[in-house]
């Protein structure tokens, strides 16, 4: 790091007006104003994650079928309101935070406007009142895709396009500052890694909510009486350019955290820049029709569409992830071996920084992401395939590993990081922190296999209770058992994150003036030097292991669905 | 590192074991893409989405002219009705039923077509676990062909309000 002889002194006036501190552990200076809005955006997710963790425990509670809790009407209108605050709220509200953060620290800047950014929050966080507040009143039982001819009181639809304006404005400001730190000089060269898969996910998020908005405003003025009823097949095909894009945006910004937490825990730096950054321009292009996987077997949109959509768009994204999966774990693997811990293959993993729980988190998050989400995911959006994977809980199994698992969990880990640096305070009950990702990471892993294989006997998603069918015997209601109780402890993990967080704003030591406790970082053993593998391209051994057996694990998943496919009727 | 402005001529091609990996990985892709056109000619089961324009009452009165000409039967008040062999069937699905029971012989193939009369509907045919969408306004058609013999039954798995779990239909294969 070159640039701390070109800091302001601390507290002084800087950035024409704005005031930054500089940061007493990492030597960065921080906009006062980003910081602020990144304290907001961040509570306010943090609100959102603990309604949606409520809303969870009830559901899992009640398609457990031997505890089944809940009433009907309150099932359904408790699942919409957990997919619009956990999927919806929670991401969106964190990822502005990301924004804020990606834009400022890393290039010295300032955030463009605190005007702007009062009212992106302000629109964001009405709207997501309003729709909270209509959807437990019972007007908006629609679930979070709300499909025509399904109909919502139409505060619902206004909510949700005020949220999608609020987080379209917030992105603005995003890309007015980096206009401003390029104007102003504020750096030199190219931007760094973490703030290019920032500027990733900020791009695909203007497409995804162009198209929230393409769907939600002609839905909200049908339901009004103003026009007519929108095509129930376009309103599938549009509501997924925003339901699937978006979780584009997680995977960047997820992706985005995984560099960031793997340099500030063992300190690693991408391996090659140019494929780091690649593989998010892959991102960026090649998602763009990814609404595809959710028409699979609709009608209305040929096979042609269908396979070319799948896999023109999907596969060079998934080239994408693969890239990360490997440039990821390959970072932390060479930053180890240049410090010293060199024994064997995976000598490195055992004296890796495990009781920081942001490493700890996000090990987890790639793992859960990658092995169970990505895979799955592929496999569940081949063309074909999907026939006997659609609107069943192999799909919730599914997105419960990516968005879940592997962003939640992501988001949840750079916590650890965010409220000592940013809001300045030391978390309290560090013993309990460390457990925290173990007990989220390891729950949710539950539920995502108690779903995937409930899923595969045909129990569907977003159902009340299998027992009318007659036909889900003891596997199905064991494995939705299983759902259950990962859903408790993912659920326990997720409270005690939130205590964490709370009773550490709140309670927690300031460090303002010194360095934030360490949760503990990578060491280098004695004779270690920095860079000494620089010219090894193939040091990363354990990494290569490691992604020769993900490899292997994708093609027995990818060709046993083939196989089980084939052994269903003959249909076209 | 990662948050930091990199050093000027970052730029690099890929080398050593990250080449290699970013080979296989597109490799691999390229095989998951031509496995879809390779299936859809090759293999049995395929989603080609053909479809067709109906008005929900439309198709509610071709439902009911093809139950009326070939009922062979009745199972608490829903009629059983064996569509003929090649021939076509209808399959109307509305809260909270799918209408009529129908009655298909193995090995033959039928084309069956599938809509719904008010919301978004799920067909999910159990315990085969297929599983194709309804929608209001398509004429959904499926080219079936039953290999097993049984009592088969339709789940519906798209949420369609409050009797969404109890909505439950019939195939029956002789």
């Amino acid at each position: 790091m070159s640039y701390a002889a070109t800091l302001p002194a601390p507290g002084a006036p800087d950035f024409q007006g704005a005031v930054a501190r500089r940061c007493d552990t990492t030597g960065l200076s921080v906009c006062l104003t980003a910081e602020r809005f990144i304290k907001f955006n961040a509570v306010a997710a943090v609100v959102f994650l603990l309604l949606g963790g409520i809303a969870a425990i009830l559901l899992a509670l009640t398609r457990w079928q031997a505890v089944h809790l809940l009433r009907v009407d309150w099932f359904y209108r408790i699942l919409t309101f957990h997919g619009l605050n956990m999927l919806i709220f929670w991401i969106l509200f964190f990822e502005v935070a990301v924004l804020y953060f990606a834009c400022t620290v890393p290039l010295k800047s300032r955030l463009f406007s605190p005007k702007v950014a009062w009212l992106s929050f302000a629109m964001m966080l009405s709207g997501a009142v309003m729709v909270n507040v209509v959807i437990l009143q019972g007007k908006a039982d629609v679930l979070m895709t709300s499909y025509l001819p399904l109909l919502a009181h139409p505060l619902f639809y206004l909510g949700i396009i005020l949220v999608a304006v609020g987080t379209l404005i917030g992105v603005f400001n995003f890309f007015a500052t980096l206009y401003v730190a390029k104007r102003d000089r504020t750096y030199e060269g190219s931007i760094p890694l973490v703030t290019f898969g920032a500027l990733a996910a900020a791009i695909i998020a203007v497409v995804t909510l162009l198209h929230g908005a393409i769907v939600m405003i002609p839905t909200f003025t049908y339901s009004m009486g103003w026009t007519a009823q929108p095509d129930p097949m376009w309103y599938r095909m549009i509501w997924w350019g925003l339901g699937h894009q978006s979780q584009q945006v997680n995977v960047c910004a997820m992706v985005a955290i995984w560099y960031l937490i793997a340099n500030l825990s063992t300190g690693a730096k991408p391996v090659n820049e140019t494929v780091c950054r690649g593989a998010f321009v892959l991102y960026i292009l090649f998602i763009n029709l990814a609404s595809a996987h959710h028409l699979l077997v609709d009608p209305g949109v040929g096979a042609t569409w269908k396979i070319w959509n799948t896999s023109y768009a999907m596969y060079l994204a998934v080239l994408a992830s693969m890239i990360h999966g490997f440039t990821v774990p390959a970072s932390v693997e060479v930053a180890m071996r240049e410090k010293g811990h060199v024994k064997g293959l995976f000598g490195w993993v055992m004296s890796a920084p495990w009781r920081n729980p942001a490493f700890a988190g996000f090990v987890l998050s790639v793992l859960i992401f990658g092995f169970i989400g990505g895979i799955t995911g592929v496999t569940l959006g081949t063309q074909q395939i999907n026939i006997i994977a659609h609107n069943t809980l192999r799909i919730t199994g599914h997105f419960h590993a990516t968005v879940v698992g592997g962003t939640t969990l992501a988001f949840m880990a750079v916590t650890y990081y965010v409220i000592p640096l940013i809001f300045r305070r030391d978390f309290i009950w560090r013993g309990a922190a460390r457990l925290q990702p173990w007990l989220f990471g390891g729950g949710i892993l539950l539920v995502s296999l108690g779903m995937s294989f409930a899923g595969s006997l045909g129990v569907p998603r977003r159902d009340y209770d299998i027992e009318p069918a007659g036909i889900f015997g003891p596997a199905a209601h064991l494995f939705l058992g299983v759902m259950g109780v990962g859903a408790i402890l993912a659920v326990i993990g997720l409270l005690l994150f939130v205590l964490l967080c709370v009773g550490t704003i709140l309670f927690g030591e300031s460090n303002a003036g010194r360095p934030m406790a360490d949760w503990g970082t990578a060491q280098a053993q004695v004779g270690s030097r920095a860079g000494s593998l620089a010219d090894d391209h193939w040091a990363m051994k354990g990494t290569i292991a490691l992604t020769a057996v993900f490899l292997a694990a994708f093609a027995v998943y990818y060709f046993a669905n083939w196989k089980a496919l084939a052994d269903v009727w003959p249909v076209r | 590192m990662s948050l930091a402005i990199p050093d000027r001529g970052w730029y690099r091609a890929p080398a050593g074991a990250e080449k290699l990996w970013i080979g296989l990985a597109l490799i691999w892709c390229f095989v998951m893409s031509l496995m879809m056109p390779f299936w859809h000619f090759r293999g049995k089961q395929n989603s080609r989405g053909e479809a067709y324009a109906v008005q929900p009452a439309a198709f509610m009165a071709r439902t009911e002219k093809f139950v009326a000409a070939n009922k062979v039967g009745e199972r608490d008040g829903m009629p059983i009705v064996e569509p003929a062999p090649g021939g076509e069937a209808y399959l109307a699905a509305r809260m909270w039923s799918w209408y009529p029971i129908l009655k298909l012989r193995q090995g033959e193939t039928y084309r069956l077509h599938l809509s719904a009369l008010d919301l978004n509907h799920g067909f999910s045919l159990q315990p085969l676990n297929m599983n194709f969408q309804v929608l209001p306004g398509y004429d959904h058609v499926l080219t079936l062909t039953p290999t097993s013999k049984g009592e088969f039954t339709i789940v519906c798995n798209e949420f369609c309000g409050i009797g969404h779990d109890k909505m439950i239909g019939k195939i029956l294969v002789e």
